[in-house]
């Protein structure tokens, strides 16, 4: 098939910059780690309560991992628990969230943190929060009549 | 298309560049339920812009989420099946030839399960048993005959699909070796997509949710429904567009009296999306968990070979442009722009949409994003998005072809009033969208989740910067409204007006003479079938064998409305 002269040059110009960006994509992917939440651990969500992490909802300090802390949610139609959670600025930060009921969003506002919560499967997202400040924590996936109400609050603060 | 296939395709016909009135009819059955839809699900979402502005509240027995659900339903399924089999059958019949009698009783047939089936989930919504969105995720759980009645949609479409189908196959047996006319390889292209990209959500429906809703299962496995219900998501996107891209590609030339560029750019750029359309799915999980972050970006690389076949579309329809602006005697670079006919709104609402298609297109690039994904996954951002994309770039251009279509169909014509109204109510259309998809855009850069009804969230500071967003939407919406009954108006006048007698065009485009003979290949579809399959099967095997093979415990049904 005979393409026109401009139209090559409009094909080239085009497809070079979808090489370029999916390689940039992809680097960032496979080489900086910078992959969507794909956590792959399920857990019985009827006994989401009883159930490690879950059992002990909250902010913890931990050791001898990547990051220094561990961020667990539980959400439920309609709220989160805990509604208020406070992390240290420049602290490594591990979310780790599950719904008991539903599907429910975790994403913090105008942050790159946001998951999907599936009855079964735990999400996790590892991130460094760098900037103080109260972020708004809201569900953005439609869970039923009290979805707009379902939010809760990470504070970053100062380090003690 | 070439002439001479146009003449032989023609030969059966009542008038040569008439629809056959019985076609007609089956044509307008579908039309009239499009556009019932249309005011019901646009009364929806003047409700639901109101109430985010925190203007409204709903009495009591109504919520804002029951609301939603008939906008989504009735705007995003029902509007769009509706008007795109309603116009296929028209374009199979006016290029193609007439309808058999079989052909045409299947296409009834088609239609009425459509509608069976529409109605049934429309009385479960309107009973707030079925308050699960148009994309019912479980696991909420609706009433069984809300599933049972999208079933029947489905299955309906399929009717009609094959009955235009089987017209295009008797044209090949009856020319054989022969290119067949542009649009009907086009609506073959659309057909052969939606048949494969509705197996997905067919398997969710009559596998998964009816027999859980039913209480015949117990559990449901709310990931692989997901996972087959985007397998569809995508491709429905496309099949709203593919449409649009016939009266662009093929009515447009002819409208402003030019030659469509090149028949075998049009057909290439048809056959690319029909096989990039299923195996991406997954670009609309990015977030999820369970779903391998590998496979998650080799989906993302399927997704963003559509830039190819736009780029091919964008180039084909400016070069259309501008071959015409030239030979009407334009002479400066841009000058041939000022020699189109913006009067005419048979162009002027098509050509909106193409612009608009542009900034919604830029904006899908951020949507399936391995990374950016993650700033506005499910922030009304993807709201803004597909309104400038099918809610503008398809839906007024399904606006400008009913203006010559309606009265093509019913023996009228399109008069200098109802064209200046068109041109009004493009431009009503344009502005309220861009209000309220700009406004979109930017409360979603700032976190606004979409598919919320008002709320402060505890008076957090951030919410309040999403108000003023929200009045703009409502500007937007109630623009858009009006524009809304303006369009029906026109449609009424068009239909119905004892002083519009007369022809009306159904304008199908010639190939230009300097455009190369399509090579046989693209209308190889046997081939096309294979390719798609194969890349649908690399695609999703692993991740859905991944899914069942590491499912945890089942879902119980949910009703939390």
């Amino acid at each position: 098939m005979h393409l026109h002269k401009y139209e090559k040059y409009w094909l080239t110009f085009g497809v070079g910059s979808l090489i370029v960006f999916l390689l940039i994509t992809g680097i960032m992917a496979f080489h900086n780690g910078s992959h969507p939440p794909s956590a792959k651990k399920t857990i019985n969500y009827e006994k989401v309560d009883e159930l490690a992490p879950f059992n002990n909802p909250g902010v913890h300090r931990v050791s001898g991992k990547d990051w220094d802390y561990e961020v667990v949610v539980i959400a439920s139609a309609f709220a989160y628990i805990k509604p208020v959670l406070e992390v240290p600025v420049g602290a490594k930060v591990k979310f780790i969230a599950t719904t008991k009921d539903v599907v429910h969003g975790f994403e913090i506002a105008k942050t790159n943190i946001n998951m999907m919560l599936e009855p079964g499967y735990v999400s996790e997202f590892v991130t460094t929060v760098n900037k103080k400040g109260d972020y708004l924590i809201v569900c953005n996936e439609y869970c039923g009549v009290g979805h707009a109400q379902m939010h809760s609050m990470l504070k970053v603060v100062d380090k003690k | 298309m070439t002439g001479k296939s146009f003449e032989s395709a023609s030969a059966n016909n009542v008038h040569p560049k008439q629809v056959d009135p019985r076609d007609a009819r089956l044509s307008m059955a579908h039309i009239y339920v499009a556009f019932i839809a249309l005011f019901i699900g646009g009364l929806a979402g003047l409700l639901q812009v109101l109430v985010r502005a925190d203007t409204i509240k709903l009495p009591e027995p109504i919520n804002y989420y029951q609301v939603l659900t008939v906008h989504g339903v009735l705007l995003g399924l029902i509007l769009t099946i509706f008007f795109i089999f309603g116009f296929q059958t028209a374009a199979m019949s006016r290029a193609v030839g007439t309808l058999t009698d079989q052909q045409r009783l299947l296409g009834w047939i088609g239609f009425w399960v459509m509608t069976v089936g529409t109605v049934m989930a429309a009385v479960m919504v309107l009973l707030n048993e079925a308050t699960v969105l148009y994309t019912f995720y479980a696991p909420l759980q609706a009433h069984w005959i809300f599933y049972a009645g999208l079933a029947l949609v489905v299955i309906g479409t399929w009717l009609a699909a094959l009955s235009e189908s089987l017209r295009w196959i008797q044209w090949r047996k009856e020319n054989p070796n022969q290119t067949s006319p542009l649009i009907g390889f086009m609506i073959i292209c659309n057909n052969l997509m939606w048949f494969v990209a509705t197996i997905g959500v067919a398997t969710e429906v009559l596998f998964q949710l009816l027999p859980w809703s039913l209480g015949i299962v117990d559990r449901v496995d709310v990931l692989l429904s997901r996972t087959l219900f985007w397998s569809f998501g995508h491709a429905l996107v496309y099949f709203w567009l593919l449409p649009a891209y016939m009266v662009w590609y093929v009515v447009v030339p002819k409208v402003i009296g030019g030659k469509i560029f090149s028949d075998s750019l049009a057909r290439l750029s048809f056959i690319m999306f029909v096989l990039f359309s299923v195996p991406v799915g997954l670009h609309h999980q990015l977030t999820e968990p369970g779903v391998d972050a590998s496979w998650k970006f080799f989906q993302v690389v399927l997704t963003m070979m559509v830039v190819i076949p736009s780029l091919l579309t964008a180039f084909s329809l400016f070069a259309t442009f501008e071959l015409r602006g030239r030979e009407l005697g334009a002479k400066g670079v841009f000058s041939w722009l000022k020699k189109l006919p913006w009067g005419d709104v048979r162009f002027f609402a098509p050509f909106i949409g193409m612009l608009v298609f542009i900034p919604g297109g830029a904006g899908g690039i951020v949507n399936a994003s391995n990374q950016m994904n993650q700033l506005i996954h499910n922030t009304i951002w993807v709201t803004g998005h597909f309104h400038l994309t099918v809610a503008t770039a398809v839906v007024l251009t399904f606006f400008g072809a009913t203006y010559w279509l309606v009265p093509h169909l019913t023996g009228r014509q399109l008069t200098k009033e109802m064209n200046k109204l068109g041109i009004i109510q493009t431009i009503l259309w344009a502005l309220g969208m861009g209000i309220m998809s700009i406004s979109m855009h930017a409360a979603g850069l700032l976190g606004a989740p979409r598919r919320s009804s008002f709320s402060d969230y505890g008076g957090a500071d951030l919410a309040k910067t999403w108000l003023s967003y929200q009045v703009g939407q409502a500007v937007g919406g109630t623009l858009l409204f009006i524009a809304i009954l303006l369009f029906l108006y026109i449609f009424i006048k068009l239909r119905w007006s004892s002083t519009h007698k007369g022809f009306e065009e159904f304008p199908i485009g010639t190939v230009s003479e300097h455009a190369q003979k399509t090579p046989p290949i693209l209308e190889n579809f046997k081939l096309w079938i294979v390719i798609l399959v194969a890349l649908v099967l690399i695609a999703y095997t692993y991740p859905i064998y991944d899914i069942i093979s590491n499912s945890p415990l089942g879902s119980k049904g949910y009703k939390l409305w």
